[in-house]
Parts: C-alpha cells; structure tokens; sequence
C-alpha cells in the first residue's frame, strides 16, 4: 500500500485519569516521526471530571479527525465497559483493544445500575469484528515495574500489531518527545511488555 | 525556553489547534494578548501566559471577554499588535465593544479568535458565530487544520492591519482540539514594544456624528476587504468534475474524506474558503458558473449557504443548489465524514450504502461529576438541608453546574454567565418561595456583580452562595482577581471578594468553610431567620479551595482517608451518605445473602471529612 492510499482511523476511549490523551499524542508523534500524515483529535472539558474522554488519531491525506460510527479501524479502548461504549464506532473488520481493569461508573458506585460483567462486554464486541485483543495492561504494567504506565501498555499492544507502519525506532523516538527524560525508563519497559503481547497476538 | 518559542527546523511540530494559533500570533509580532478562559479556546491564552514574560508579551486573563476585547483594542490603538481569544458565547459578552469597535477601527494588527462548538461538548448554545463577522463588517478566516490555524493566525494580523480592522478568526472545537503537523517559521524577536497614541477624538471617540461618519467609512472599508477576499489564496478550487461542493473550516477534511470514501474524485470540484467574510461573490460566481449542481457542506447554520444563493440569484446562475435540509447536510451538532457521505449521496445521485450501525444497549451511564473532596459538593448539602426542597435555585456557569445532577440536584435555572445572581432577583420579586442562587468565584467576577449591586438597589430577596474554590476550576484552573493560591504561590488576593461584596451594599454577609457541615449550616439558619425577618440580599461565600488545583499548587499529599468503621458494617448501611452526599469515593455493594454495605474506595477519597460529620460509622484512617 502506498502512503497516498494509506487511511487508518483510531479511536481511543477511556475515563478521565487513565492518560489516554497523553496515549493518543505518543500514537501521533509516532505517526509524525515516521513522516505519514496525522491528525489527532481530543475532546476536553465537562470529560475531565471523571467523565468518558475520547480521542482520535487518523493517518493518512485528506482524512477527517472525526471518526464517524462504523468507520474505525482500530479501537483502543483503555477500560472494557468504554470498548462496549464504544462499539457503534466499529465494523466487521475492525481491530479492538481493550484494557480489562474495570473502573466503575459513579452512577454504579452509588448503586444506580451495575456493572455488566466482563464476559458479556467481551460478547457484546468479539463476534462482530475482525479482532478483540484482551489486554490486561495493568499486571504487564506491573510486572514491568512500571505500574503506573498502562496507558503506553496499550500503545505498546498497538504497536505490536503491526497495523500502522511505523517502526520501532520512530516510537521511541515519539515517546522521547511525549514524556519526561526521567520517565523514560519505566515507560520503555511497558511499551516493550505491551509491543509483545500486541506482536503475539497478530 | 517553551516549546511554542522553539526555533524553526527541518520537522514539523505536532500542535494543537488552539497552540498553531498562538504561535502564528508570535511570529506576527503580537505583544498584547488578553483573554477569559472558554473552552475550547482556553489553551490559546494559557499557552500565552505560559511564556509571556520570556517573549516580551503582555499577557492578562482579563475577568470578562468584553474587558480582553478592550484591553486587546486599546493596544491596537496605539499600534501596539493585539490579540484576544474567546469562545463563541463569549462574543456575546463582547459583542457590544465589537461591533463599535468594527466601526472605529485599529492602527496596528488585532486578531479576535473566536471559538464555536457545534454539538455543545462544553456550551449552553450552538451560535455561528460567522453571523457576528456579517453583522460587524469585519474580515473572517476559518482555518480547517493546525497547519492553517498557524498560518491564518499570520495573515489575520496582516489583513487587520492592512484594512485598520479586527480581524476574526473563527474556529470550532475540532480546529481547537486538533493536533496536526505544523511547519512553522521564524519568530522576528521578543522585545517588548511601547504604544504611541494619536489624540483624534473626532474619529476615535464615537458620538451620534462620529459615528455616522465612521459608518460610511465602515462600508467603503467592506468593500475594499472583498476585493482582498476575491483574490486570497485562502479560497481555492480542488478537481476538475461537474459535481459542485463548497465548504468552510473543518467540513473541508469531512468533505475530502467523504469524497476519497465514495471514490468520486474524478466527478467533483470543490471550493474551499478560508476568507469567508465578506463573502468573495465573484470566485462563487466564477465556480458556480462551472459546475452541473452545488453541495454547500457547513456546520451549523447555512450562513456559507445562503450567500452562495444570494450569488446564484444576483448572477442569474440557474443550477440546483443545496446544503442544509432532509436527507442533506443537518443544521443540528458536528458532521462527519458519513453525514456527508450521505448528503452527497443523496445529492449528486452517487450509490453510497450506509454501513449497519452496531448499538451497545444498556451500559451503565459514566456522566461527569464533582471530584471526590469538592467542597461544592459539600456546600449544596448544607444549604439543601436548611433550605430544603421548597427553595428556588438558579445556578451559573463552572464546575459546580454539575450540582444539576443526582443526588444533590440542586440547579433548578441557568441561561448564561452571571444569571445566577439577576434571574434569583427577578423570581423574587414573582415567587413567594425562597430563592438560594449559585454563581463561582471566577464566574462572580465576570458577570455577577452588576446583578448583586442591581439586586441590592431594588431590594431583592434572596440568598446568593458565592462558592469560592480560589480559581476558574472548569476550565483548568486560570486565576481570577480573587486568588490567593498560584502555581507560583500563595498570594495577597488583589480584589477581596467579601470587601467587594459589601462594597456592592450587602450588609448581610457571611463566610465559611463549607467543609466543616455544623458550622457552616449553623450560619445558613442564621442567614434564612435574618432573610424572613428583614428581606434584601444575604451573601453567603463558602470559601474551601478546588482540592485538584492545592494538590497540584502546593505538592500536597493526602494523609488522612476515611473508611467505613467495623462496627458499621455488621448491619445494612443506611446510605444517607451516598443518597444525600453522593461521593464518589462510595463504593455501594451488595452482600451475600442480601442488603447492601456502603464502603469507601481509599484511592479515590481526598480526605476531606465531610461524610464522617454526617455520618458517626465513618471514621479517618492515616494513609
């Protein structure tokens, strides 16, 4: 494929806290480092208060930043009831990632409804596309001594699988610019635990 | 040195929309920049206020939009470049300097940013704000991408100064929000400039016969901008088909996506503009009059629409001409690539089959609420619990809107910024119930005061909270007059907002600290036994810090949690505190065997004490 044809539409979903925007940013200076065309979009605001935060990154020419429902390619959804959320953004041959640490709603913390369980969230999603990538990125994020980065534990699946061109030496570069120098180390390691699970996985 | 100040190199630079703004702006030598924090406009002034000294710019959050428009102007003036940046309601607040000040006129460059939101992410209205450009006579540019904003964020300053006109350059949320590759230039140098002022009041100060003269001027002006607009690179034709599509800002990339999808490119031709007002009739008339039938693709209103009929009819342009209507482009929230899709389908006759949308029903609601340890949350407990359901409560524009939602539901009316304070006046005056009005500390300073001192002269009855978290919360924390916590330190507050209130006339005023429950709805009986016995207007300023904005200013690390006692949890919770109080630090489980047990998520709580006052099973716990 070449670069004009490329189009790959991602959409990120999570809850405010997880570091998703950051996440998002760290896929589009990849994307930036490997010279292709990017936009990213983030919604901020009334999401910030424990809300839903959504982003996107789109790459290729002349691709709207707005991803509309059933035109995503790839979903990296950074908590599992968000992937179900997000689910109308899918088609038959996208791609979903998801996290499988639970946050609750407060409306569910409070005793308003309940939290599904995670089987029929899984159900809800799996058959109806390409691909659903469980990813416990918490324990790889642990066990990788770096417990408080499972937002890159995601963008380390992500690029594992291969599905954006962009290669390894151009992510790291991208996570230089996105991070600070003395995060760097804990961090690669979780890009590198998540790169693997994402590389098994496709 | 801040990234935005960074040298130009080889590589783009990954930038937000609101950021491609700011550095235009420097590189065009602006040195005035003068805003109240909207979103999704706030980064561009906060970025501003992120490097000002260090560029030699005069950067202020201004306490309204129409003091930044004043300042901003003053400066243009005395040819001193200017901006100021607002959202799209923010130009109402504005919009009585603006539109004189289209008229009058400035000496050096002055660019007004203004920021729609189409589907209201974070506004109580979905205004086009390309009416206020028409209705002002003033140049508009609506850059599509990053890369445009940074570049019509230059030639806005360029043609404002050419023409001795603010220039407006209007965005939507998702040109503020975007991130994209921008290529940007040099910046000349960071010296800060002196003004000079001209004494010429028969042009400056605007009397009935200033005005009239200022108004012929003011036409003569808007043509010689439209000969500019004919002309602009800014408005180019894509394509060679018979297939006609004209489009504006963000719909550009809905537009060129959608066309790439339906493999049509061949059979269109497209003409964006990013010059937009005043409308350039002749390059409209030259594209319409080579194409088979037109497509207007716009967000909101069909101000782009109607001006291309108005060409159609003006040139006698006899071709089928479409945008907003059934089955087309909707007038309601954001487009997309799909909602064009479909309008062009339906349009142009192209086969376009709409994908099977997946739904996800039944999933547990994740709406935004106040954070754990709020002290607005606090505040609207005490105030519920002596005042009840019984009281009218008008509510403002901030974080504590979300006060709207269950539990506390303690929003009853809000319009716009400062209705808090007037409406509570006007249903005094109709209602026989007692009215509690709501407005923030930051939110007081931009539009309250007028309706306190208004209130205090025509005797109207109510109890105005000012919920004072020592800074513009929602918006990511900006400072106001009032503080007294900056990212740099503690402060002396320039305005006192007690010294303030009773300087509006109040005499009945209180202050408190909403995290201590007794005492504060101690002094609210004092307050409601004052307000039946002599009328008038009681200020109650329930004073506790946003807990995000002390965390971050001073380091500070928690050091008591509370936790549900063991002597608690024998039995089943009575849930007083997760259906009056609403935490979301609560944590509500069902036990085996049946009944509930509240219990208290330790991550979350902020240890601000306010359940263990109301509740004895609820005990502090060091972390």
């Amino acid at each position: 494929m070449s670069k004009n044809d490329l189009a790959v539409r991602i959409f990120f979903t999570g809850v405010g806290g997880q570091g998703t925007l950051l996440a998002t940013r760290f896929v589009g200076e990849a994307a930036l480092e490997e010279g292709l065309p990017v936009l990213m979009s983030e919604i901020h605001g009334m999401a910030q208060r424990g809300g839903v935060v959504e982003s996107t990154v789109v790459v290729g020419e002349g691709i709207s930043p707005t991803i509309a429902d059933g035109e995503a390619d790839i979903v990296v959804a950074f908590e599992p009831l968000e992937a179900a959320r997000a689910l109308p953004k899918c088609g038959p041959k996208s791609v979903v990632i998801t996290g499988t640490t639970p946050i609750l709603p407060f409306t569910v913390s409070i005793g308003q409804g309940s939290y599904p369980e995670l089987k029929s969230l899984y159900r809800m999603i799996e058959p109806r596309v390409s691909m659903l990538l469980k990813v416990d990125a918490e324990s790889l994020a642990r066990a990788a001594d770096a417990a408080r980065s499972s937002n890159v534990v995601m963008i380390g699946v992500l690029a594992g699988t291969g599905l954006l061109p962009i290669s390894r030496e151009n992510w790291e570069k991208a996570m230089q610019k996105v991070l600070p120098d003395k995060l760097i180390e804990a961090n690669e390691r979780a890009f590198e635990s998540g790169y693997r699970a994402g590389r098994q996985a496709a | 040195m801040h990234e935005l100040l960074a040298a130009a190199t080889d590589k783009p630079q990954f930038l937000l929309g609101n950021e491609a703004i700011v550095r235009g702006a420097v590189e065009a030598g602006v040195r005035v920049v003068a805003a109240y924090p909207g979103t999704p406009s706030s980064e561009i002034i906060d970025r501003f206020f992120q490097f000002g000294s260090e560029a030699g710019i005069y950067v202020e959050y201004s306490t309204n939009e129409k003091v930044s428009m004043e300042v901003a102007c003053a400066a243009a003036i005395s040819g001193v470049r200017s901006l100021c940046a607002m959202k799209h309601v923010g130009l109402n607040v504005a919009a009585d300097a603006f539109m004189t000040l289209a008229g009058v006129g400035v000496k050096a460059g002055m660019v007004i940013v203004v920021a729609d939101d189409p589907f209201l992410h974070s506004s109580q209205n979905e205004q086009d704000t390309r009416y206020y450009a028409k209705m002002a006579g003033v140049p508009m540019l609506e850059p599509a991408t990053p890369e445009e904003a940074y570049r019509m964020s230059i030639e806005a300053f360029q043609i404002s100064e050419r023409f001795g006109v603010p220039c407006l350059l209007r965005t939507s949320t998702r040109v503020n929000h975007c991130r994209g590759p921008v290529r940007v230039g040099t910046i000349a140098d960071t010296m800060a400039v002196r003004g000079v002022f001209n004494k010429d009041p028969f042009n400056l100060v605007v009397i009935p016969a200033v005005g009239r003269k200022l108004r012929l001027v003011q036409l003569e002006r808007i043509g010689k901008i439209k000969e500019h607009a004919e002309k602009s690179p800014l408005n180019f034709t894509v394509g060679n088909g018979g297939l006609g599509i004209i489009t504006s800002g963000i719909s550009w990339l809905h537009v060129q996506d959608a066309v790439r999808s339906l493999g049509i490119g061949d059979k269109v031709k497209i003409l964006k503009l990013g010059f937009t007002n005043p409308s350039p009739k002749a390059v409209i008339r030259e594209f319409l009059s080579g194409v088979e039938k037109a497509l207007v693709v716009e967000e909101i209103e069909p101000v782009l629409e109607e001006a291309v009929r108005l060409v159609a009819q003006e040139s006698k342009i006899n071709i089928e001409i479409a945008g907003k209507g059934p089955g087309l482009v909707p007038r309601e929230f954001e487009l997309d690539a799909a909602k064009v899709k479909r309008a062009m389908a339906t349009f142009f006759g192209v086969p376009f089959e709409q994908p099977e949308a997946y739904a996800a029903p039944g999933l547990p609601q994740r709406p935004p609420t106040l954070c754990p340890g709020c002290p607005h949350r606090a505040t609207y407990y005490s105030v519920k619990q002596v005042f009840g359901e019984e009281a009218v409560y008008p509510s403002d524009i901030g974080c504590y809107t979300l006060g709207v939602l269950p539990p506390l539901k303690m929003a009853d009316f809000l319009i716009c910024m400062g209705s808090g304070v007037s409406t509570a006046g006007g249903f005094s005056k109709v209602l026989d119930r007692p009215v509690v009005a709501f407005i923030g500390d930051s939110t007081f300073f931009h539009a309250g005061i007028t309706g306190l001192v208004n209130a205090v002269a025509h005797d109207h009855r109510f109890l105005l909270v000012i919920l004072d978290n020592g800074t513009t919360a929602m918006t990511g924390h900006q400072p106001h007059p009032g503080v007294e916590l900056t990212l740099a330190g503690k402060v002396e507050p320039k305005v006192s907002i007690e010294k303030l209130v009773r300087g509006c006339g109040v005499k009945n005023v209180a202050v408190v600290n909403p995290l201590q429950v007794k005492k504060t709805q101690a002094v609210l009986r004092d307050i409601k036994a004052r307000m039946n016995e002599t009328g008038g207007v009681s200020v109650l300023i329930a004073k506790s810090p946003c807990p995000l904005f002390e965390m971050r200013a001073l380091k500070k690390k928690k050091k008591i949690v509370f936790e549900v006692a063991e002597s608690a949890e024998s039995g089943e919770s009575c849930k007083r505190c997760v259906v009056e109080l609403g935490c979301p630090a609560f944590a509500v489980t069902v036990r085996e065997g049946g009944g509930e047990i509240v219990g208290i998520d330790e991550a979350l709580c902020n240890g601000c004490s306010v359940c263990s006052q109301i509740c004895d099973g609820i005990k502090p716990k060091r972390v």
